[in-house]
């Protein structure tokens, strides 16, 4: 299955395009924060920006940790899917994340990357890509 | 929308207290420019000095900040410590986008802390914490402590001052998030009398979108129009920087203190030589895909052995001019060099480099003597300027602090009057003719953003001065309608009266999107009536002998019609200053 990769983050100019598409598309609200994906400064702005996403594990331990249902496999290739009707923002996924690629909301929701690829085209330098899980190497080094 | 009225936390640093007020008025004042100029008529005393506690220091954003791309931008209006009146600064970096989900529409802080302290706010808290292991820290380190002292990386705002705010430098600025600032007019001494060293805006609340569908489509489109059609390529591609080497050839870059226009030194620092020499990578405002921010990267031999440290380094047509040309350097990598300098100590780039520019003239003509610079300053010579730079942030001797209250204050106690470059405030770097030095000498912000008077000089105009005046007018007006949105003045072209009306309209502010020319023409004369208030004098602006010198591509300034222009300028300023009897509390 397609799996977002944040490929090529070393062309990252930090504008949060992504992560502003993730929760303007995705789940419809206005935010920064409460998007699949993030981006932080690393160790500072004058290092450039890394991306918290999910890696889409597989299996997903934050599917393993949820006590509902609410986070469950996808089908192959790591990942996971989200019912937010089952979610009982226990919050239980946020710990389980190595990673911590999942955030949380003023109201302990939950906000996943569902791999969808929505934020890909507001990328300004291409640093994001939707394909095929093992491909990102790949990806980095035919891109132009 | 959020809400209808304005959402404004005010701070009181003396009390260390803090409270929400809900200011109606949207309408008329839309946000941005026209809030901050509502808030300081609510708050600021124009009777009072600059340095007054009570004054306050205002940082606004508008109805369409994060909701569309390029309205990445956070106004901040102040008293000013160069002329004692009220004026503007516009910077982005992540401000906008943090303020906005701090969930305020304006940020205002009054009082004087007891000691110097960082402030944090967000949208469940306000914080201050009392940081004398800052003062005299540099910009950058007091970045990285500010960091530490704080979390929340991504999602918050950096707001601090270096030796220069501290000292109480007339042209010190508030750096935002490393490479931005809220660089001219001297905010940043204004946070140094508050004794505030720095401001962390922590973005950490999340909105509903509209419902429809009309939100998402006037989006795409803007988003579309901004990215995929080549109305942004010049800030994408080489920058503002594109423009050194065109001003230069259109003999109107300022070169060693505008003794010249144009040099064939020129190869050195323009902005293809930055961006096949220097450029390391580009970044961006929150909310901007344009990403104009230019990195430049400056590695310096520190030990023999080849021992190397590297710097980055964020350039602009601004600094090029200020730091590169109007110094006479022309070696890329030392207007670098000087441009970290000024950052460190936290002046602004544009007054810091005009100044030392005067200095090094008045050095020369015998106007003043090493006993004063303390190092000498040679046009070219990167060295000096370097430890100019530092005396000037910190002040060290009389010589540096009056020149940091300003290059005319400088040159009127020391006779060099003639030869300093002050349009209003220290130049920006277009020579290109009358208009331009009419306009930026008297316009409200001194900044060569005011209007497109540079422009309009390099195509050839009627000597029509009524008409060229309500041009300026005319374009302030519209220019302070998308400050007040708060949009990117280099997205004028995309963000048409038309295309906020639409995206104002999607997001439930018809009423606003109806209103937005009277707003902006209402806006226009509140910001006059301030300003004047505060004590402008605009018939009394003069421009210095060394502007009628000047020789650009039309040939030598036509004086007498430069004059002419000033003086219809300076009467139609009165007339939009002019209060308004009856309508309102504070006249006369
Ligand atoms: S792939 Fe979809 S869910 Fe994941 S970050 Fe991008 S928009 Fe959000
Ligand atoms: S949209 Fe691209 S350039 Fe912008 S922050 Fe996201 S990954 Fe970086």
């Amino acid at each position: 299955m397609k799996t977002l990769i944040a490929a090529r983050m070393e062309r990252c100019i930090g504008c949060q395009s992504c992560s502003l598409a993730c929760a303007r598309l995705v789940h419809k609200r206005l935010s920064w924060h409460t998007a699949g994906i993030r981006i932080n400064s690393s160790g500072g702005i004058s290092t450039g920006f890394e991306a918290r996403v999910c890696l889409a594990c597989d299996p997903p331990p934050c599917a393993a940790a949820c006590p509902t249902g609410s986070l469950s496999p996808r089908k192959e290739d790591g990942g996971v899917k989200q019912d937010r009707s089952l979610c009982i923002r226990c919050g239980k996924c946020v710990a389980a994340c190595p990673i911590g690629a999942i955030a949380q909301d003023e109201l302990d929701n939950p906000y996943v990357c569902i791999h969808c690829g929505r934020c890909v085209p507001y990328c300004p330098h291409d640093c994001l890509e939707l394909a095929e899980k093992g491909q990102a190497n790949v990806i980095q080094e035919v891109a132009e | 929308m959020i809400r209808p009225h304005f959402r404004v936390l005010m701070v009181d640093l003396t009390s260390r207290k803090t409270h929400v007020v809900n200011v109606p008025g949207r309408e008329t004042w839309l946000g941005g420019s026209g809030l901050g100029a509502l808030l300081f008529e609510k708050y600021g005393d124009p009777g009072l000095p600059w340095s007054d506690p009570a004054q306050p220091l205002i940082f606004a954003i508008g109805p369409l900040t994060g909701y569309f791309p390029l309205m990445s931008k956070t106004i901040c209006s102040f008293l000013s410590p160069y002329h004692g009146q009220y004026t503007e600064s516009h910077a982005g970096g992540r401000s906008a986008l943090a303020l906005r989900f701090a969930d305020m529409d304006a940020l205002v802080i009054v009082g004087k802390a007891a000691r110097p302290c960082v402030l944090s706010v967000g949208s469940k808290h306000m914080d201050i914490k009392d940081a004398p292991f800052l003062w005299g820290k540099d910009v950058f380190t007091t970045g990285k402590m500010v960091r530490n002292m704080f979390p929340g990386t991504g999602t918050r705002s950096i707001l601090r001052i270096g030796p220069a705010g501290e000292t109480g430098c007339a042209y010190a600025c508030i750096n935002v998030d490393t490479y931005r600032h809220f660089g001219r007019m001297g905010s940043g001494a204004v946070m140094g009398a508050k004794n505030l060293k720095a401001i962390a805006i922590q973005g950490d609340a999340s909105f509903p979108l509209p419902e429809g569908k009309e939100y998402a489509k006037v989006f795409k489109e803007i988003y579309e129009q901004l990215t995929e059609t080549t109305m942004m390529s010049k800030y994408h591609d080489l920058g503002t920087a594109g423009n050194v080497a065109a001003l230069n050839e259109l003999k109107s870059l300022p070169w060693r203190n505008l003794q010249a226009t144009t040099d064939p030194g020129i190869d050195g620092i323009s902005g293809e030589r930055f961006a096949k020499d220097m450029l390391l990578r580009n970044t961006a405002c929150a909310g901007c895909p344009v990403g104009c921010i230019h990195i430049g990267y400056l590695r310096e031999k520190f030990m023999a052995d080849n021992r190397y440290l590297y710097r980055q380094v964020a350039y602009d047509y601004e600094p090029i001019f200020s730091l590169g040309s109007m110094l006479g350097m022309t070696d890329g990598f030392g207007v670098l060099g000087l441009m970290d300098a000024v950052e460190r100590e936290g002046l602004d780039c544009m007054s810091g480099g005009v100044a030392l520019a005067w200095a090094t003239e008045a050095l020369e003509k015998g106007h003043i003597t090493e006993a004063e610079t303390l190092t000498p300053l040679k046009f070219g010579e990167a060295e000096g300027y370097k430890k100019a730079i530092h005396h000037l942030g910190v002040g060290t001797n009389d010589f540096y602090k009056r020149l940091a209250q300003g290059t005319m204050k400088a040159a009127t106690h020391y006779n060099g009057q003639d030869y300093a470059c002050v349009l209003g405030q220290e130049m920006a770097g277009y020579a290109t003719g009358e208009s331009f030095f009419v306009s930026e000498s008297l316009s409200f912000r001194h900044s060569h953003l005011d209007s497109s008077a540079y422009s309009a000089d390099q195509k050839p105009q009627d000597l029509d001065a009524p008409k060229i005046v309500a041009g300026f007018v005319k374009d302030e007006a519209s220019r302070i309608v998308l400050t007040s949105m708060v949009g990117c003045l280099f997205a004028r072209g995309v963000y048409t009266t038309e295309r906020l009306q639409q995206a104002l309209t999607s997001l439930g502010y018809a009423e606003v999107a109806a209103n937005l020319d009277t707003a902006g023409q209402d806006i226009q004369r509140l910001r006059w009536r301030l300003r004047m208030r505060s004590g402008y004098a605009p018939m009394q602006a003069t421009i210095p002998k060394r502007y009628s010198e000047v020789v650009t591509w039309k040939g030598p300034i036509n004086t007498e019609f430069m004059e002419t222009l000033r003086q219809t300028y300076a009467a139609k300023l009165m007339e939009l200053g002019r209060e308004v009897h009856g309508a309102e509390g504070k006249e006369g």
